[in-house]
């Protein structure tokens, strides 16, 4: 492929030909601001934070649609390119509400970040502002579109990454809006909750219910792992604040799924709390179970499935292992059936 | 798998996912609804598809994929070998085969040519009731894309015909040259999360871990030495058998682990007899489920977010999952298994499941170079033999597993129950987005949106009855009744009622078809004749 040689804030960078700036940046380790951008959806160009000074050019290209020609001098955080970033940050932000204190998004909102880093507290420019109502109408997910900047980001996902095609623009001018066909909210719509425009949403208007209230993002324990549900074998993090479970957050850096996740995989984790979960022994006296001991249940087992070999044979044994547990889990009951059993009986649900 | 391990001598997917979107030139998807059973790999066919690969969709309904199709075969439940037969008939009167692919990498290719020989397309057309002019467009177009990937599930495994029409798909890769090439393959994609794990650990009657025969003397020796005890070399039990034995009463003890076979197994009401046959049954389980409430003992079971251990998904590829929280029973399975071994005379005792991750590989040739401090890094593809190799996404690159590729023709045959004048429906079932199996009801979020049973109903049939939206209807088939609540949509055909089996207030598999693939056991869910009675 061919390279293309320009310099970013004075240092030589080579980069592949049709790499945007924000590209060649990137790979050059320097960091532009973006909101709109991501790196695993179309570029569309909206939100204009990554504006740059090309030399030469007397406006301020975006730099995740402009691409880098040979000898092109870039310079990332020259005074004009600052000033133009924070009056786009102030235009956000005269319509944002700024309620970062309760905020569940603070700690991975890029427009907080943003602000923060280039001191933009609230915004001299005053006129109208959105009061939509909040749509929290499903389990899953909490809308809040006075907090939305049209970054685009949660259509593109829709579209690009699960093809649902439920979100696109309505309306014109400062009404306009990133919505379901006919404004309706989630629940009404051909949604299917797979959370995709949750986890590329970088404001709080797009956040998890389940998280809601819970934690702020810094208290939250990320822990990498692998989805229970199909066959797939999507990685996630759980998000764990104080020894419990609060949500799904999905990782680019998945190996078969990126940020995708289906709605068993980014909601369907609740059923570890679910209160009918188990939690002790329960041997089954006169029809009726009781609870008991790991001693006592082991006692009984040891006694029973040992006396029953003995008395028929190895094959009046059989295990039924689980394509819903580990390897070391189905590694082990075959172990127990073929050496301690002396049977072959051992299999599970391959067949369903 | 039985059917791919026949034929290439490796039961697994034989191509990675992410060839979907970064190789693939053509789709075909065979009895496979990927957007509901597997999302994440539906999302990624329909990426696929939008960018330009082709895509051809065999399925009696019109599931969400035939939107991105360039091809949709509507063929008749259950007849799927004359359709493949019919593609294989035309490719080769058209000279369209992988000449070279065949001299060079398989055997009994004659034997094939013969039986397919029987299936012209106007016969096909006529079992099938896919039109001529498809089946020719959609052999062509197959057999002429240099790249084309071919991917399955359970509505092609789960007929009595199952392994044979495993067969029949290998044979059309074969036929076609489509294997051991990135972008080409045979992806049988597995329905849940270990299902690949399970099978690789040896949790089948036949095989030890890595796939080594039981009935293997040497293998059998090694395993007594590893073990420290005598081993049986007699096949085991496969599970519809082991229930069958139960019935007869020559099995009398059962140990079940996260299974719930009275929901999930076809014929439900010939389990619970089964069950309650037994002298003594443990279950361990998160929840009392069905199954469980038969046992005469429970263990609690910890979930996926309280344990350490590896998953395999289903291109073999073996990752992490991770301890978040601490065991809501007060412990993880892989103790309570070795707690209750010890118990029995049995010990066993590990620091850490890495520990039995590594006892098993050093006994496993295809997975001796994978552990955990590689896992922490990336994720590995089996086969990868030593610590140095770097895994393989993908299966047959030059020559089968099995040495050469073995064509296995079949004839067909039909299912084993069709409707008839007194249970005049076809009921085919399956799986929805919203439900895993069985764990997804006790998620309160997503139960609170899906809570019951929504059988499907075509507008004819549904004006016939005078159901309407959410009418409630009595389904009988000869083994059971069930009672539903009813969507009429035009995604079955008229005389198909389709229904997923995830609620226990609606369980499906009493009435679903005690017919058995006789090579794998796997039960006929996709065919049941049954009746309707509007309530």
């Amino acid at each position: 492929m061919d390279r293309v040689k320009l310099t970013i804030n004075g240092k030589e960078v080579e980069a592949p030909a049709g790499s945007t700036i924000l590209q060649a940046a990137e790979m050059a380790g320097i960091e532009i601001p973006r909101l709109c951008y991501d790196p695993h959806l179309s570029s569309l160009g909206a939100c204009r934070l990554c504006v740059v000074e090309v030399k030469g050019n007397r406006l301020l290209p975006a730099s995740c649609v402009t691409p880098v020609t040979n000898g092109m001098e870039v310079e990332t955080e020259t005074d004009a390119v600052v000033q133009a970033r924070k009056t786009i940050l102030e235009l956000l932000v005269a319509n944002h509400p700024l309620d970062c204190m309760t905020c569940d998004k603070m700690g991975a909102c890029k427009l907080a970040d943003y602000c923060y880093k280039y001191e933009v507290k609230d915004s001299p420019f005053v006129g109208e502002r959105h009061h939509y109502p909040l749509d929290d109408s499903n389990p899953f997910i909490i809308r809040d579109m006075n907090k939305c900047i049209l970054c685009g980001a949660c259509v593109r996902a829709c579209e690009e990454m699960t093809g649902q095609d439920n979100l696109s623009y309505l309306y014109r001018g400062f009404d306009r809006k990133a919505t379901t066909a006919a404004d309706v909210p989630y629940i009404e719509s051909d949604c299917v909750f797979c959370g995709q425009c949750v986890a590329v949403c970088p404001t709080g208007a797009l956040v998890e219910k389940s998280m809601s209230g819970k934690a702020r993002r810094w208290d939250i324990d990320r822990v990498r792992t692998t989805c229970p549900f199909c066959g797939t074998g999507c990685n996630f993090d759980l998000a764990v604040k104080d020894g419990k479970v609060i949500g799904v957050l999905s990782t680019p850096e998945a190996p078969v799924n990126g940020q995708m996740l289906c709605v068993k995989g980014r909601f369907g984790w609740d059923f570890i709390y679910n209160e009918k979960r188990l939690t002790a022994p329960l041997i089954k006296k006169n029809g009726q179970f009781v609870e008991a001991s790991w001693d006592e249940a082991y006692d009984l087992i040891a006694e029973k499935f040992n006396a029953i070999r003995d008395q028929y044979g190895p094959d009046s044994f059989a295990a039924l292992s689980s394509a819903r547990c580990t390897n070391e889990e189905n590694y082990l009951v075959q172990k127990l059936t073929r050496a301690h059993m002396g049977s072959n009986n051992v299999d599970h649900c391959a067949r369903t | 798998m039985a059917g791919l391990a026949t034929t290439f001598g490796s039961g697994a997917m034989t191509n990675p996912i992410y060839e979907i979107t970064e190789e693939a030139e053509l789709m075909l998807l065979i009895g496979t609804n990927a957007t509901e059973a597997h999302p994440i790999i539906g999302y990624k066919m329909r990426q696929a598809a939008r960018n330009g690969a082709k895509m051809i969709v065999c399925d009696p309904r019109r599931i969400d994929l035939v939107d991105e199709a360039d091809y949709w075969l509507q063929i008749k439940p259950g007849t799927d070998i004359p359709l493949l037969n019919g593609l294989m008939h035309i490719i080769i009167k058209e000279g369209l085969e992988d000449k070279q692919f065949i001299a060079e990498r398989t055997e009994n290719y004659e034997e094939l040519k013969a039986v397919v020989e029987n299936y012209p397309p106007e016969k096909v057309s006529e079992m099938t009731g896919v039109s001529v002019e498809d089946l020719y467009a959609v052999a062509r177009l197959y057999a002429t894309t240099d790249k084309a990937m071919i991917f399955y599930t359970l509505g092609i495994t789960e007929h009595i015909c199952g392994t044979r029409n495993v067969m029949s798909i290998a044979n059309l890769a074969m036929l076609t040259g489509h294997l051991g090439r990135p972008g080409t393959g045979v992806c049988p994609m597995r329905g849940q999360n270990n299902v690949q794990g399970a099978c690789d650990m040896g949790a089948l009657p036949n095989v030890y871990p890595g796939y080594q025969a039981v009935t293997n003397p040497d293998i059998q020796q090694k395993f007594e030495k590893a073990w420290g005890k005598e081993l049986p070399n007699k096949v085991g039990l496969k599970i519809p058998e082991m229930f069958e034995a139960a019935h007869e009463g020559k099995v009398k003890a059962m140990y079940i682990l996260g299974e719930n076979p009275v929901l999930t197994d076809p014929n439900a009401n010939h389990i619970k007899a089964a069950l309650e046959h037994l002298d003594f049954l443990v279950v361990q389980e998160l929840f009392l489920t069905e199954t469980a409430e038969f046992a005469d003992v429970v263990l609690p079971a910890a979930s996926f977010a309280e344990c350490n251990g590896t998953f395999t998904n289903t291109e073999r590829r073996v990752q992490r999952v991770r301890q978040a929280i601490e065991p809501i029973p007060g412990q993880p399975n892989w103790i309570t298994i070795c707690q209750m071994a010890t118990r029995m005379g049995y010990p066993m005792s590990y620091e850490h499941p890495s520990e039995i991750w590594d006892e098993m590989s050093s006994l496993a040739p295809s997975m001796a170079g994978v552990n955990y401090d590689r896992l922490e890094k990336s994720s590995l593809q089996w086969p990868c033999p030593t610590v140095e190799h770097p895994g393989t996404p993908f299966l047959h690159s030059g020559k089968f597993t099995r040495g050469l590729g073995l064509f296995q023709p079949a004839d067909h045959v039909p299912p084993a129950e069709m409707p008839d004048k007194e249970y005049p429906f076809l009921l085919s079932t399956g799986r929805i987005l919203y439900h895993y199996n069985v764990t997804t009801p006790y998620s309160p979020g997503i139960a609170s949106v899906w809570d019951k049973e929504l059988a499907e109903f075509h507008p004819l049939d549904a004006e016939k009855l005078g159901l309407k939206e959410d009418s409630k209807v009595k389904i009988t088939s000869r083994r059971g009744e069930v009672i539903s609540a009813v969507k009429i949509t035009e995604r079955v055909q008229p005389g198909m009622i389709w229904m997923s089996f995830h609620y226990a207030e609606t369980p499906t598999n009493e009435l679903t078809s005690d017919g058995l693939d006789p090579i794998t056991g796997t039960g006929e869910y996709k065919v049941a004749a049954v009746k309707v009675e509007k309530l």
